[in-house]
């Protein structure tokens, strides 16, 4: 989002862009690039900020292409109310310490290499973009899946807060495998890959598999429906008041 | 295809010579992300450019860059459009390209082979080139072979080393290089350093 430049639009041809689908994609991708963004001066080491700053411009960069599907970027990312706002509750999740941060990462990159791979085949309106940024988030995944590793077969202290981590966030895994208006996928296949990586990585990691419940009434999920976790609406003033408090500022 | 007339390919040199805006060494030809000019008018013409990564901001400067260089050239109308599809590679990059980012210090990027999934061996620390200067290609594949024995679940996720080849050091040519971080000063490149002449680099990642 910036005052010059278009985003890239991509030649879909004249098929109608499903405008749910778009708004729920990019506001993963421009919400979870908000969090990340949130690290820059405060990650635990250099190389880390420059990691978390990339993954975050990369993720940028999709929300730019998926939210010019839909409509004005801008009038999308900074004037949208809390409730119109599509994104997985998982994504708005607060970075919490660098464990959190990094399970997230895993859950969620994992999703998105997994869901992208789906839909970068054939000439859907999302396959120009899928196919794009499903080579870069292959480094996401693999980024979080190292991290992972390290911290979870780490000192006693790393491997206690990484199971802390992905032990919180697990109660907001399953919302992402509930089916979006205007997306072809085979969620529930979907959802056994992911499941099938995930304890993968984990038990490499030596980290338990969290037990708690994925779906139902004591875990999370109604972002797709516009419904968000307290922290979401106090992340959304802090990105949205500069362009609000200037509309239409440039430099 | 439509044939270019001679002015397209005069276009589409000149704006191939414009020189990338982060890595100035390259010119935009060599990046491989220049698609297409046509001229619609007499002077009114489209390029088709493609980004390298989605989130790269130096399109935009490309795109001005573009501009100002074919209005230089008697084009009153310049429309710069992004595609996206067919995705960029870094297979794009020319192979001049890449000699000139190795004379740059920046570790080319190796040229992939297959999509396949490809099997990685992983340290919980380091990821350490797995096979140094001696490396034959039969420990290659018993490394291979091992290696996916030891991961039992199929992942289908696209591995994002291609493992064929090292990554060698831009500076002193060993193959002996360590990764030190997946992201280095843009997410195009991962920071390595050499195990030989202890110099760290850049490595231009496979994408």
């Amino acid at each position: 989002m910036t005052a010059t430049g278009p985003a890239a639009r991509p030649a879909t041809g004249s098929a109608p862009v499903p405008v749910t689908a778009a708004l729920a994609l990019g506001d993963d991708a421009l919400v979870l690039s908000h969090r990340l963004g949130e690290w820059a001066g405060h990650a635990p080491v250099l190389e880390e900020e420059v990691a978390l700053a990339n993954i975050a411009l990369d993720l940028l960069g999709q929300a730019r292409v998926l939210l010019s599907l839909a409509g004005d970027e801008d009038e999308l990312a900074y004037l949208r109310e809390e409730r119109a706002f599509l994104n997985l509750q998982l994504v708005e999740q607060p970075n919490g310490d660098f464990a959190h941060t990094i399970a997230r990462q895993l859950y969620f990159s994992t999703y998105q290499q997994l869901l992208y791979a789906e839909l970068a085949p054939g000439d859907g309106p999302f396959a120009p973009l899928a196919a794009k940024a499903v080579k870069e988030v292959a480094y996401h995944r693999d980024h979080a899946e190292q991290w992972t590793l390290r911290l979870g077969d780490g000192t006693e202290t790393s491997h206690e807060r990484m199971r802390r981590a992905c032990d919180a966030l697990w109660r907001f895994t399953g919302e992402m495998f509930q089916p979006v208006e205007g997306l072809t996928a085979d969620w529930a296949r979907l959802e056994e890959r992911w499941l099938e990586s995930v304890t993968d990585v984990l038990g490499r990691a030596g980290l338990p598999v969290p037990q708690g419940p994925r779906t139902g009434a004591w875990s999370a999920g109604a972002g797709r429906q516009g419904l968000h976790t307290e922290p979401f609406g106090r992340m959304l003033a802090e990105m949205q008041h500069l362009h609000r408090s200037h509309p239409g500022a440039s430099w | 295809m439509v044939t270019a007339t001679s002015l397209e390919e005069r276009l589409l040199e000149l704006a191939g010579a414009v020189p990338d805006p982060e890595l100035p060494v390259l010119t935009l030809r060599e990046l491989g992300v220049l698609r297409a000019v046509r001229v619609h008018t007499g002077d009114a013409v489209e390029v088709d450019l493609t980004p390298t990564y989605t989130g790269c901001p130096a399109i935009e400067a490309m795109s001005l860059d573009i501009e100002r260089v074919l209005r230089a050239h008697g084009m009153r109308e310049v429309t710069v459009r992004t595609v996206l599809s067919p995705a960029w590679s870094t297979d794009d990059i020319t192979s001049e390209g890449r000699e000139k980012l190795r004379e740059f210090g920046i570790a080319p990027p190796r040229v992939r082979h297959g999509d396949g999934p490809v099997p990685l061996t992983l340290g919980p620390t380091r990821t350490q080139a797995p096979h140094a200067t001696q490396a034959t290609h039969a420990t290659q594949a018993t490394h291979a072979t091992q290696a996916l024995h030891a991961t039992p679940v199929a992942l289908d996720l696209r591995a994002t080393d291609t493992a064929t080849e090292p990554v060698r050091c831009p500076h002193c040519g060993s193959a002996d290089t360590e990764l030190l971080s997946r992201f280095s000063s843009s997410a195009c490149k991962a920071l390595r350093r050499c195990l030989a002449c202890r110099e760290p680099f850049d490595h231009f990642k496979e994408l």
